[in-house]
């Protein structure tokens, strides 16, 4: 089981191909008055420099198996093995985005960034040069010195990506993190990610309840049940890697696709429906 | 400008009033009048009296609030930080903090004596409370998942501290010290009279026991312009300490 920490980059993914594997996984929450539970049964492989979508009617426990991946609680039954290891403790080896983007308010878009690289000890000037080329990446040049209460929403996000990125995790945990934009800004956004995703090799677990985000983005898309929160279907993304996201509103693929998610998830949606 | 004027105007029209009313509505002796007030103020501003008991007043009340908000600000921060000193201290604190501090000067002046010593503590104790229970709350509310979310990073707790709490702290650490500018005041000058022979306080008490009312209103303008000066200083000091503050406000403006 245990690999050499050194060579950890090489094999990225474990014995069979996974690099996150979620096996018979279910979590119960205690909550006053009983029990809930939140994810039920749910088996999952993610291959390494995969992007994987999840959508489901709110409340399916999507956001369960990120936190799960990010090793914040542990499963009430089955395992999470992540590179081949069951998972316990922090896993320092993911990076998380939320809605809330989470940003330092006393520090301006350039302190942001650097924090992480703060954390690793990283030198200042090395520092400095990697975080100058992130806002590149991003495409906030210029706006370093500007403090988070100073610029848009959508500044924000590219802030908080190039957070994530700066300290280069290997998988991406992202939960809904375009949510609160307008529909411009975060078909930009998708387009980045992807592009990026891609040229740095990470993982992403991507959860959202807007379909089209899911089929644009996905490698694979996970749609779950209602809550208890099972996978009803992984339905592989018929697009190729090379798609540009911003014609695909006239891809036929596309369409059927998502017009696929839909009747799986409104079936569903039928079904609970309370 | 236009709102200035009208300020202007209604400072003017309210001290006529006063005028006009002096001696002719209500006795003189009780309200006194803008004219013989500011006479009043004029000849305590330059023979030196105001200032020094000024002085002694403004200097108890930004000692009092230097050691009663520090204190406060690093209890604050230990306690919010312990989950366990916090559940433990709780009920005392609540309880402590629900009696009017007003109460305690005679058990001061009974410890302290009556002098300087005694009006800074009695402050200090004051402006502590404020401050301790702001920055306690503050960082209770330090949002659990921006923590989470350095600790991926690999943040470990001094990190955290130093990145995340601390920092948040300050914004609370200012709510509590801007709450806390008039009672700092209060703290000092309540002391001044219950047990003073200096201090603007001791002013206020000594001219309203010669039934000198002009004395006393003068002696209350100059509470009122350390109080401004105290709110501006704090202020200033905000915008230094936190200047990502200001930068807000110059947004544009949405709904």
């Amino acid at each position: 089981m245990d690999r050499p920490s050194a060579k950890r980059h090489e094999t990225s993914e474990g014995q069979d191909g996974a690099l996150i594997r979620f096996a018979n996984v279910s979590k119960r929450f205690s909550l006053e008055g009983g029990e809930m539970t939140a994810v039920s049964d749910v088996s999952l492989d993610v291959r390494g420099g995969e992007i994987i979508t999840l959508v489901g009617p709110s409340g399916c426990g999507k956001s369960t198996l990120l936190n799960m991946t990010a090793g914040l609680f542990q499963p009430s039954e089955g395992t999470v093995f992540y590179e081949g290891k069951v998972l316990s403790g922090l896993n320092l080896q993911v990076g998380y985005m939320t809605q809330s983007d989470h940003l330092l308010p006393w520090r301006t878009v350039f302190g942001n960034i650097v924090a992480p690289l703060e954390i690793r000890r990283m030198g200042k000037a090395a520092a400095r040069e990697r975080v100058e080329s992130l806002l590149e990446t991003v495409g906030l040049q210029g706006f370093g010195g500007s403090y988070p209460n100073q610029i848009s929403g959508g500044m924000r996000k590219r802030t908080a990506l190039a957070r994530l990125l700066a300290y280069d995790p290997q998988t991406l945990l992202m939960d809904e993190p375009f949510g609160a934009l307008d529909a411009l800004l975060r078909l930009r956004l998708q387009v980045e990610l992807r592009i990026l995703a891609r040229r740095l090799k990470k993982t992403v677990l991507f959860v959202t309840h807007d379909l089209e985000e899911a089929v644009a983005l996905g490698d694979r898309c996970a749609v779950f049940s209602a809550r208890p929160g099972r996978i009803i279907s992984i339905v592989t993304i018929p697009l190729p890697e090379d798609r540009d996201l911003m014609q695909l509103r006239y891809n036929a693929d596309f369409t059927r696709t998502c017009a696929d998610l839909w009747s799986l998830l409104s079936s569903e949606l039928a079904r609970s429906g309370t | 400008m236009k709102i200035a004027a009208l300020r202007l105007l209604v400072l003017v029209l309210l001290l006529g009033i006063w005028e006009f009313a002096s001696g002719r509505l209500v006795s003189a002796f009780f309200i006194s009048k803008p004219s013989s007030i500011g006479a009043k103020f004029w000849s305590i501003l330059i023979d030196g009296t105001l200032l020094r008991n000024m002085g002694i007043t403004a200097s108890e009340a930004v000692t009092g609030f230097i050691v009663g908000g520090l204190a406060g600000a690093i209890v604050g921060l230990a306690l919010g930080r312990s989950v366990t000193l916090a559940k433990v201290f709780d009920p005392f604190i609540t309880a402590f903090y629900s009696m009017p501090k007003v109460a305690l000067a005679p058990l001061f002046i009974l410890w302290f004596g009556v002098d300087f010593q005694m009006r800074v503590l009695f402050t200090a104790v004051i402006v502590f409370f404020l401050v301790f229970l702001n920055t306690y709350t503050g960082v209770r509310n330090v949002s659990r998942e921006l923590m989470t979310v350095f600790r991926l990073m690999g943040a470990r707790e001094s990190h955290l501290a130093r990145m995340v709490v601390v920092p948040s702290a300050i914004t609370w650490v200012f709510a509590g010290l801007r709450l806390s500018v008039p009672y700092a005041l209060i703290g000092a000058i309540v002391a001044e009279i219950m047990a003073g022979n200096s201090g603007l306080g001791y002013m206020v008490e000594h001219a309203a026991a010669q039934f000198d009312t002009s004395g006393v209103f003068a002696a209350l303008l100059g509470v009122m312009i350390l109080a401004l000066a105290l709110n501006l200083a704090v202020k200033l000091l905000e915008r230094v300490l936190m200047p990502w503050r200001d930068a807000g406000e110059q947004r544009e403006v949405t709904v």
